[in-house]
């Protein structure tokens, strides 16, 4: 799915001089800044009621805390956490902290967290069916944010920070806010690929801090590819010494995997590896030989490899023990398979693979060997009690597939995704849309809009079909992406794609959202966070870390 | 690793020469190459290239150890200890800790006997460290590392930093960390004498920061002229002490996103430090919307009907007003920036406004403009230029005021933006007898994936019919990253490496770097390097550095 040579470079030729802008080369409309009443509130919640009454908030004064009735406690440190984080997040810039100032009648004192639901999450992983919503009302002297589970608080949390805006005297202020809110996907997502480039694990937990502030909450992690295998198996330590760029320095190690899982988990988001094959497995080879399909020409082999090797039977005992790790060292109920791109010109040259299809009846049609395979992987996952997600081509390949199966679209056009999707539905799959969020792919200009505009619930079918899309994901694939230009790239580009994944299908107004958008990325950028601009413009604070 | 010891013996029997050009797998040429690509494979060998390519550079695979704690710079010939130059005493701080990227944390303890010194010595033949790089200004030198020591001999200081550049390249550690240098001899010198880079401070404001970051690494690809596109139609960031108004109106926001005296003083101080020259661009009489902010009635009012619309247009050319504003406001740049060209910008003048106007209208009757705008736009032009003229100042336009304007002998720099032919356009500006800086090839402000950096490489600039002596006459080239999608976020990344490779082009010799394929392995290993000073360059392609980016 990483579709290298499809980097759409649009190189326009220049009308001028300043850039393409003035030139009237961009097919987009010129948006023109204007407060939005919803303020900077991004992605925007279901229900919003945004009074002209406003409060005050001091540093010294105001504090979260738990409300009395609720379920959860100061032993929730998630929760408690997330606390710290928010207020830093408010009142960041703000040196003293001075208790003893008595609060002003028009201050607001306090937001008052209210987990509502017995069983409160706060030790478990999040999941697909995790309950999200929340309800806030800011008034005085408490503000209250009620939710069922720690995952709504965490939302109403972001929510809330986004409603603190700065006077035109730089003091903090609140409007008498009401909000109902929940999303209208339940899997939001973003890929990062750290086989083509190693991404050290700050950037990583950047990222997460970061669709933490867009409410995505699935991190689909592309581990490995053809490039390298940084993952550190513990069970087959020869795939990351041999097939990482660095057997020390570009790996990710037992401890890290888990700091990411933990660091994801206490901001709302799941982890979802991905160990794609039998294609995108170069790496692989070089850790673990035999598993890979030698190619051969004319009648030797050629030294080079191709996919793995499906019809030997140490494949299998070798994808048994190695997805046996996987799935304890990652707790989501979910796996991302891969099976996408396989190349069968390998295949096809190799004498003993030709014998193979051969006994197995398959005749020439090398789709019915990937099938072969795929169905014996998924036999080996369905046994570690894994639900899986496996990009389009298996389903287009018609391998048998359990009902629960997530098929992950990323091919082709608008027209030819939205049938796709209608394909997959209508079959009773349940789906994830990531064709139009191709982050990697950048044009001049502003971009964002053609990735707001897009609906994964846009395409032909009936109400039951359109509820078994489960979501989408922005992806950005790593050839051209690093740690110097992946946050830039990355922010906020997404967080287009968060709005549509979280807000009522009827938010499409893109002038308001522009007008929110804008603000947002300087909140971003405020809080350390290098998201690129939109347009001419500025941000009061302009990004220091350089 | 443990064959390390072998490897001096090696290198000095087989006392090989090898152009620093040529790569691994890219060298079949001569036969001693191909010995030094057996000898690189099997891991013995390393052979640093510089970026951009030298002129002349000879490399052997004799090599020399260098310690953080034996390693020194020296000065010979007119400089000394006691009269040293404060411009290179700067650099050999700065160029220490690239040389010794893990010194004080590195693992060296061992000691060392006396010759184990290894000393670079520097002699100029100018002693010129107080002054400012010119057009002029030579920028050549020799770097001869041998029999463990190493010399530098250059013209002028600013070639001087250009050789440490060089030299700095050359060093490279093994897997245990110890720091070695080939033997090399490098003579080398710029293909073109202005080789800049211009930042677009008025569509998002820059913090001082970044443009200091960027000076950094616009020495290190030798870049050597800071193009500050300083204002424009939507923000007035910079402070005049004459006219505060036009920033604490115009700008951003007055306080936060200005650049006073002294950051403009700093700017410049820290471009001169690395070689480089700082033009500012003061762009009219179009791009002034933020000017008029802080300056009424220096801005044409627009009309609708009969009457004013309430919008404003170009400078306004009919009153003498506009004309003392303009000689006071350069007379202040003149002052605060001390190199000697200025550009004028003169751009995209939009006519529709003026035709609106009256004044306008009744003005050009008297001027016997008839109802050519561009007569009027020449007549603005000249009166500025006749100001810089005054001001000793070599002034640079955009190339639309050479097309319009009949009187061409008053320009003296065109620089060439537009796309399409623009090789047809520098032709017609050297024939006219002007000097030409070709900008329309490079410009970065559009994003792409870094594997069209050889689009940046590919370019020739003397690849047009004419004489040498016009040839002569395009003194150089610039890389625009224009402001519309880039502030402080995203600037290092959509700029490097990809300026890196405009730069090749602009310093090395065309026949030596014609081969993108050969040139792909070099930078690789020169971006790498720059991700070790800590400069964010986006990657080439799939692929790794051993020291990663660490920042967000």
């Amino acid at each position: 799915m990483s579709a290298l040579l499809e980097l759409t470079f649009v190189l326009l030729a220049l009308a001028s001089c300043r850039g393409l802008q003035d030139g009237g080369i961009d097919e987009e409309p010129e948006l023109v800044f204007q407060p939005s009443k919803f303020g900077s509130l991004w992605p925007l919640p279901q229900k919003v009621q945004i009074s002209e009454v406003s409060f005050k908030l001091s540093p010294s004064n105001f504090q979260i805390s738990d409300a009395k009735e609720s379920r959860s406690g100061s032993s929730c440190s998630l929760l408690q956490l997330a606390y710290r984080r928010y207020y830093d997040y408010m009142f960041e810039g703000v040196k003293k902290v001075d208790r003893s100032v008595r609060a002003d009648p028009t201050e607001l004192l306090e937001l008052q967290v209210w987990i509502t639901s017995p069983d409160t999450e706060c030790d478990s992983y999040p999941t697909v069916s995790s309950d999200e919503s929340y309800e806030l009302s800011v008034d005085q002297p408490v503000a209250v944010l009620k939710a069922p589970k720690v995952w709504g608080a965490l939302h109403g949390l972001e929510t809330f920070s986004q409603l603190v805006y700065e006077d035109e005297y730089g003091a903090k202020s609140i409007n008498y806010t009401t909000i109902s809110d929940f999303p209208r996907f339940a899997h939001r997502g973003v890929l990062l690929d750290t086989s083509r480039h190693f991404l050290p694990i700050k950037v990583i937990l950047a990222n997460l801090e970061t669709m933490a502030m867009n409410k995505f909450n699935v991190f689909h992690w592309h581990i490995v590819d053809d490039p390298s295998f940084p993952y550190l198996s513990k069970t087959f330590p020869e795939l990351s010494r041999k097939g990482a760029y660095h057997p020390y320095t570009h790996v990710y190690t037992p401890a890290d995997v888990k700091m990411v899982i933990e660091f994801a988990r206490l901001r709302g988001i799941r982890v979802v590896s991905e160990f794609d094959t039998p294609g995108h497995t170069q790496s692989w080879g070089k850790g673990q030989p035999n598993l890979l399909t030698p190619c051969y020409s004319g009648s030797k082999p050629s030294g080079t490899f191709g996919p793995v090797n499906p019809i030997l039977n140490t494949t299998y005992d070798f994808m048994r023990k190695f997805f046996k790790e996987v799935s304890s060292v990652f707790p989501d109920s979910y796996i991302h398979l891969g099976g996408d791109e396989v190349d069968f010109t390998c295949w096809k040259s190799n004498p003993d693979i030709q014998k193979f299809m051969e006994q197995q009846g398959f005749g020439k049609d090398y789709s019915k060997l990937e099938s072969f395979y795929i169905q014996r992987l998924l036999d080996i996952v369905t046994t570690t009690n894994k639900g899986y997600i496996i990009w389009q081509e298996v389903f287009d390949n018609g391998v048998k597939l359990k009902p629960d199966t997530i098929i992950h679209v990323w091919k082709g056009n608008q027209e030819k995704y939205q049938l796709e999707m209608a394909n997959i539905t209508s079959a009773g799959y349940q789906t994830l849309l990531s064709s139009p969020w191709y982050l990697n792919r950048i044009a001049y200009g502003q971009d964002w809009q053609g990735h707001y505009r897009a609906d994964p619930q846009d395409f032909k079918g009936t109400e039951e079909q359109k509820k078994l899309v489960i979501g989408g994901e922005a992806c950005l694939w790593g050839e051209y992406v690093d740690a110097t230009n992946l946050t830039p790239r990355l922010w906020p580009r997404a967080s287009a794609v968060a709005e549509r994944l979280w807000s009522a299908k009827e938010v499409t107004d893109i002038s308001d959202a522009y007008s929110r958008l804008s603000v947002h990325r300087c909140r971003l950028v405020e809080r350390g966070i290098p998201a690129e601009p939109l347009s001419p413009s500025f941000c009061p604070h302009e990004y220091k870390g350089i | 690793m443990h064959l390390t010891g072998l490897v001096g013996q090696e290198g000095e029997m087989l006392n090989m020469k090898v152009m620093c050009s040529e790569n691994p797998g890219y060298s079949t040429l001569l036969n001693y190459t191909f010995l030094l690509f057996i000898i690189q494979q099997i891991g013995l060998v390393k052979v640093q290239s510089v970026w951009p390519l030298p002129q002349t550079c000879i490399t052997s695979t004799e090599r020399y150890q260098l310690k953080p704690q034996t390693f020194s710079f020296g000065y010979r010939g007119q400089l000394t200890e006691q009269h040293s130059c404060s411009v290179l005493d700067a650099a050999f701080k700065r160029y220490f800790s690239i040389l010794f990227p893990d010194y004080p944390s590195g693992n060296d303890t061992l000691q060392f006997t006396e010759n184990e010194v290894f000393t670079l010595t520097i002699s100029l033949d100018h002693h010129d460290c107080e002054g400012y790089p010119n057009q002029d200004s030579s920028e050549r030198y020799k770097l001869n590392v041998f029999a463990g020591r190493a010399s530098l001999n250059a013209e002028t200081v600013w070639g001087a930093l250009i050789g440490l550049e060089s030299f700095s390249q050359l060093v490279y550690q093994d897997d245990v960390g110890s720091y070695y240098i080939n033997k090399t001899y490098i003579e080398d010198f710029p293909q073109f004498k202005y080789r800049g880079i211009l930042l677009d401070t008025s569509r998002h404001y820059l913090p001082v920061p970044a443009i200091l970051k960027t000076l950094d690494a616009m020495a290190y690809s030798k870049f050597n002229v800071f193009h500050w596109h300083i204002v424009d139609d939507p923000s007035f960031p910079y402070q005049s002490h004459t006219f505060p108004e036009l920033s604490s109106k115009g700008a951003f926001h007055p306080v936060t996103h200005i650049y006073t005296q002294s950051d403009v003083r700093r700017v410049i101080s820290h471009a001169r430090m690395r070689g480089i020259r700082v033009l500012p661009e003061f762009d009219s009489p179009g791009h002034t919307k933020s000017w008029g902010k802080g300056q009424p009635v220096l801005l044409t009012p627009c009309y609708r009907g009969g009457n004013p619309s309430g919008a404003f247009g170009p400078v306004n050319p009919t009153l003498s007003s506009t004309y003392q504003f303009m000689a006071a406001l350069f007379k202040e740049v003149a002052t605060v920036f001390p190199d000697s060209y200025i550009h004028l910008g003169g751009d995209e003048v939009d006519f529709s406004c003026w035709r609106s106007n009256p004044y306008v209208r009744a003005f050009m009757q008297k001027m016997g403009f008839g109802l050519d705008f561009s007569k009027l736009e020449a007549f603005y032009i000249e009166k500025i230029l006749n100001i810089t003229l005054a001001l000793r100042k070599t002034s640079i336009v955009w190339q639309d005021v050479f097309d319009y304007h009949e009187r061409r002998k008053s320009l003296s720099v065109v620089e060439v933006w537009k796309q399409g032919c623009y090789l047809c356009e520098v032709r017609r500006v050297v024939k006219a007898g002007l000097r030409v800086i070709l900008a329309s090839p490079w410009y970065l402000d559009q994003p792409g994936p870094t594997h069209n950096w050889a689009r940046y490489y590919n370019v020739w600039p003397l690849a047009f019919k004419g004489s040498e002596k016009q040839k002569q006459l395009v003194i150089g080239g610039e890389v625009c990253l224009w402001g519309e999608y880039v502030d402080a976020t995203n600037l290092s990344p959509r700029l490097w490496p990809r300026a890196s490779a405009a730069a090749e082009r602009l310093w090395s010799n065309e026949k030596q770097t014609f081969s993108v394929d050969r040139a792909f392995p070099r930078l690789q290993e020169f971006r790498c390097k720059l991700l070790r000073r800590g400069i964010q360059v986006e990657p080439l392609y799939v692929g790794y550095c051993k020291h990663e980016y660490q920042s967000v």
